[in-house]
């Protein structure tokens, strides 16, 4: 490591203001922390500091979702060979997974990596961390069958304009990987839903009678009984995204989130509050099959347990009042049920759910700072 | 009669090498400095120039707009030197001792059967005066005002802070005589903020006071949680806070006729060799204390706590609040890959790294290093957990960069200092300047109400 440190010790000067490389100043500067937590101390205000950064609250996002992505690339290959019949050794079987999704993860992060690179150069800013975890979050919405380019596709433009046209990481308003995956959707419908998608056969393979690769959901959209046994949504062994199949992988990732502090309890539980509100009055006025579906079961399919732990809690586009994150957390669950159920267009609504509820989250959180002003103003009054 | 009130959030955080409660005498130092930059908002005007005698209680220099607050000499001897920083700025102005202890001679009275303009008259005559601060903002607090009430909190929750249970002990009568001279001062009532325990030697047994105790982690002492908890502001009130010693040289001014700069510190931090109390004077020169007295020699001086304080050079001089100097280590390293190691030694109220596997007791050596870049607002939620106040600080923070003087206002900026708020810049994962920010909203209130 010493020697790394002396070669930037030696590189930095041509990086500075005047330097030959100065317009590449972002690009150093951004390996240049990767690498070394920077000398920086504190000049004035507090002497001490944390020793958490930015940095480190997005490794630990990334190391929580890694259940997540271990778990889809080895269920990309179970779903394979329960497609085409084959048997396969665990091994085998994760390997069949890891070798087609790497890919994705790859492209995510290039395309994601470079542009951020390229506009913090451009703005002449410290590169940021944000991406970090956007990168690890697109691959495990994406339908295993989605094309490279349309990740790229998707990538920049949820990077572009999902975040760096309103000034970059802190700055966005929606979640910058659900923007990726609601951009593919709207643009290319035909990868990003249907019974085709989520499993991968493979050129050559032909899939056995009777194999149909609907989701859970899918089914129970279309009025049949939901033919996955429980255990199985909750494990994982199920059609899916990549990463939003197996409910105990994700809820590995909510512990990791919850003990570290990094995710906010408050919109996890009150987004299951609200799921379970939406889910039970949909019992009780049940008037089709789907409508019947226990509100617990709602949780284990789809993407309601990924995007409750992973995407309703990006701190930058949910709420960030104490107060608003309850009120955005429970419509999160409640909504993301209620279009799942009620809206035959759309199979999966949480992803929809939590965008809307990311360009609410400003009005939620206006209300209660208004809030606290009003008391607090009520309260100088009366002592007055 | 008192009642304990409990404070959930804020943080104690576990240094290494708090003060022993031994006393030890400071060798008298050559120079002494008081200094413009300890109060907020100051235009000073020199008062002594270069070369001219003072004594103890002779002003150096006095406020511009409020000529009748005065800023006095701790010591007889010889104004050697007006050191000034950037446009012209005045830093210090350097006393040199000559060890004659001269002192200005003042009134000896009991303030009970003073009136307020008397009392008042003394303590600004004598360069008292600016140990009061006022709430809102924070400054020196204005005479013409009457203070809805005066607060007084009696324990310092900062890192490392002294006792000043410990530090009064002995000094009963001058603290009585120094509230009775305060409670001329309001037609409120004097609150003096107790820990939820002990403290009884000196401040349980005051009179004519009303006593709260506090319980829970920092900033429970802090006088502005304190005040906030008890009895918050409402817009135009006013209050005044004061510290306990200050207090106790307020009561010898009236006991003995004389501005007794003397006070007693904690020196204290993990580069402390002993760390133990000092008996030592205000703007003293410090270098005597720290030589010979340290483990190591790339460290940061600190006038005050590791929160709050001023950083000083190693001879620098003891800022005129303040009732400690700490001692910590630079933290001016690369660290490779230092925010993906374990970091089982690295101490974070977030469970982020694995120093949560330790014990809650066990106590660090923490560095000056930022440990990160300066990032946006990203984490929400984390100020919250450590400012018990009913206050959004993020969005009052927000306010204050897009300079909104009514949102401030509303967001809660008259409850306030930086003090309270030192905590969430401790705190904060984007390592935003929690403090300068709100002395920069701070200042533009008292720009545009006045």
């Amino acid at each position: 490591m010493k020697a790394i440190r002396n070669l930037f010790d030696k590189a930095k000067p041509h990086f500075e203001k005047g330097g030959k490389f100065h317009m590449f100043k972002s690009v150093f500067g951004g390996f240049e922390t990767f690498l070394f937590v920077p000398n920086h101390t504190n000049k004035n205000g507090t002497h001490i500091r944390d020793y958490v950064d930015l940095k480190r609250t997005m490794v630990i996002v990334v190391v929580s979702l890694i259940p997540a992505l271990l778990f889809g690339m080895y269920n990309i290959g179970y779903q394979h060979n329960l497609a085409v019949g084959e048997t396969a050794d665990f091994w085998q079987t994760f390997f069949y997974g890891f070798i087609r999704v790497l890919p994705i993860v790859v492209v995510s992060y290039v395309t994601g990596l470079g542009i951020e690179f390229a506009t913090a150069q451009m703005r002449g800013h410290e590169i940021n961390e944000g991406f970090l975890v956007s990168g690890m979050l697109i691959p495990l919405v994406m339908p295993i069958n989605t094309p490279l380019w349309m990740i790229a596709v998707a990538t920049a433009f949820a990077v572009i304009f999902g975040k760096e046209v309103f000034g970059g990481t802190g700055m966005n308003i929606l979640n910058p990987a659900l923007t990726a995956r609601a951009f593919l959707f709207f643009a290319y419908p035909s990868f990003m839903s249907g019974d085709s998608v989520w499993t991968r056969i493979g050129a050559g393979n032909h899939a056995v009678d009777g194999f149909s690769g609907a989701t859970a959901m899918a089914q129970a959209a279309q009025g049949h009984p939901i033919t996955y046994s429980v255990s199985d949504m909750f494990f994982g062994f199920i059609p899916g995204s990549i990463g939003e199949t197996s409910t105990l992988a994700i809820l590995i990732g909510a512990a990791i989130l919850l003990w570290t502090g990094v995710g906010s309890w408050k919109i996890m539980l009150s987004a299951v509050l609200g799921g379970t509100v939406m889910g039970l009055l949909l019992n009780i006025f049940a008037v089709n099959a789907y409508m019947a579906v226990p509100f617990w079961e709602h949780f284990i399919m789809g993407g309601f347990a990924f995007g409750v732990v992973f995407m309703a809690t990006d701190p930058v586009s949910a709420a960030q009042t104490p107060k608003g994150k309850w009120i955005y957390g429970f419509l999160i669950g409640f909504l993301a049920i209620l279009i799942r159920v009620i809206n035959p267009a759309y199979p999966e609504g949480v992803m929809l759910a939590i965008l809307l509820m990311n360009v609410f989250a400003p009005l939620i959180d206006h209300y209660v700072v208004e809030s606290n002003i009003k008391r607090r103003m009520k309260r100088a009054t009366v002592k007055a | 009669m008192s009642n304990v009130i409990k404070l959930k959030r804020g943080l104690d955080i576990q240094l290494k090498g708090r003060a022993e409660k031994i006393l030890d005498q400071m060798d008298r130092p050559d120079t002494f400095a008081i200094k413009p930059t300890d109060f907020h908002g100051l235009t000073p005007k020199l008062a002594a120039k270069e070369g001219d005698k003072v004594k103890a209680g002779s002003p150096l220099f006095f406020d511009k707009y409020q000529p009748e607050v005065k800023y006095v000499s701790p010591v007889s001897g010889e104004v050697v030197a007006v050191n000034r920083g950037e446009r012209r700025k005045i830093l210090e102005v350097v006393v040199k001792a000559d060890g004659e202890n001269q002192s200005e001679e003042f009134r000896k009275a009991n303030p009970a059967d003073l009136s307020r303009d008397e009392v008042r008259e003394e303590l600004l005559r004598s360069g008292l005066w600016p140990a009061f601060k006022m709430r809102p903002y924070g400054v020196v607090a204005r005479p013409d005002e009457n203070p809805r009430d005066i607060f007084i909190s009696c324990f310092d929750s900062a890192p490392l802070a002294p006792d000043y249970d410990y530090i009064l002990s002995g000094e009963e009568s001058a603290w009585q005589t120094g509230l009775d001279a305060l409670s001329k001062l309001t037609d409120g009532k004097i609150y003096l903020g107790l820990p939820a325990e002990g403290a009884n030697k000196v401040f349980a047994n005051s009179k004519g006071v009303e006593i709260n105790r506090f319980q829970g982690p920092h900033p429970a002492g802090n006088v502005g949680i304190q005040l906030h908890t008890v009895a918050p502001l409402a817009k135009n009130e006013v209050v005044w806070t004061i510290q306990p010693q200050d207090v106790v040289a307020i009561g010898k001014l009236f006991e003995k006729g004389i501005y007794d700069p003397s006070r007693i510190i904690a020196f204290a931090g993990s580069e402390v060799k002993e760390p133990r109390y000092y008996r030592t004077w205000v703007g003293a020169n410090l270098a005597g204390l720290f030589k010979g007295r340290l483990t190591n020699d790339h460290v940061r001086f600190i006038s005050g706590n590791v929160l709050t304080g001023n950083r000083i050079e190693s001879d620098g001089f003891l800022g005129f609040y303040d009732s400690m100097v700490s001692v910590i280590p630079e933290g001016d390293y690369y660290e490779a890959f230092g925010w993906a190691l374990p970091g089982f030694n690295k101490f974070s109220p977030s469970h982020t790294f694995f120093s949560w596997l330790g014990s809650k007791k066990k106590k660090y050596r923490l560095d000056t290093n930022m440990h990160g870049e300066e990032r946006a607002f990203v984490v929400s939620g984390e100020y919250e957990k450590v400012l018990p106040m009913d206050i959004l600080p993020v969005y009052l923070l927000k306010a204050i960069l897009a300079n909104d003087i009514d949102k401030m206002e509303k967001l809660g900026i008259y409850d306030v200092v930086e003090e309270d708020m030192a905590l969430c810049e401790y705190v904060c994962t984007s390592k935003i300047q929690v403090q300068s920010i709100l002395r920069k909203g701070i200042d533009s209130m008292i720009k545009e109400l006045g």
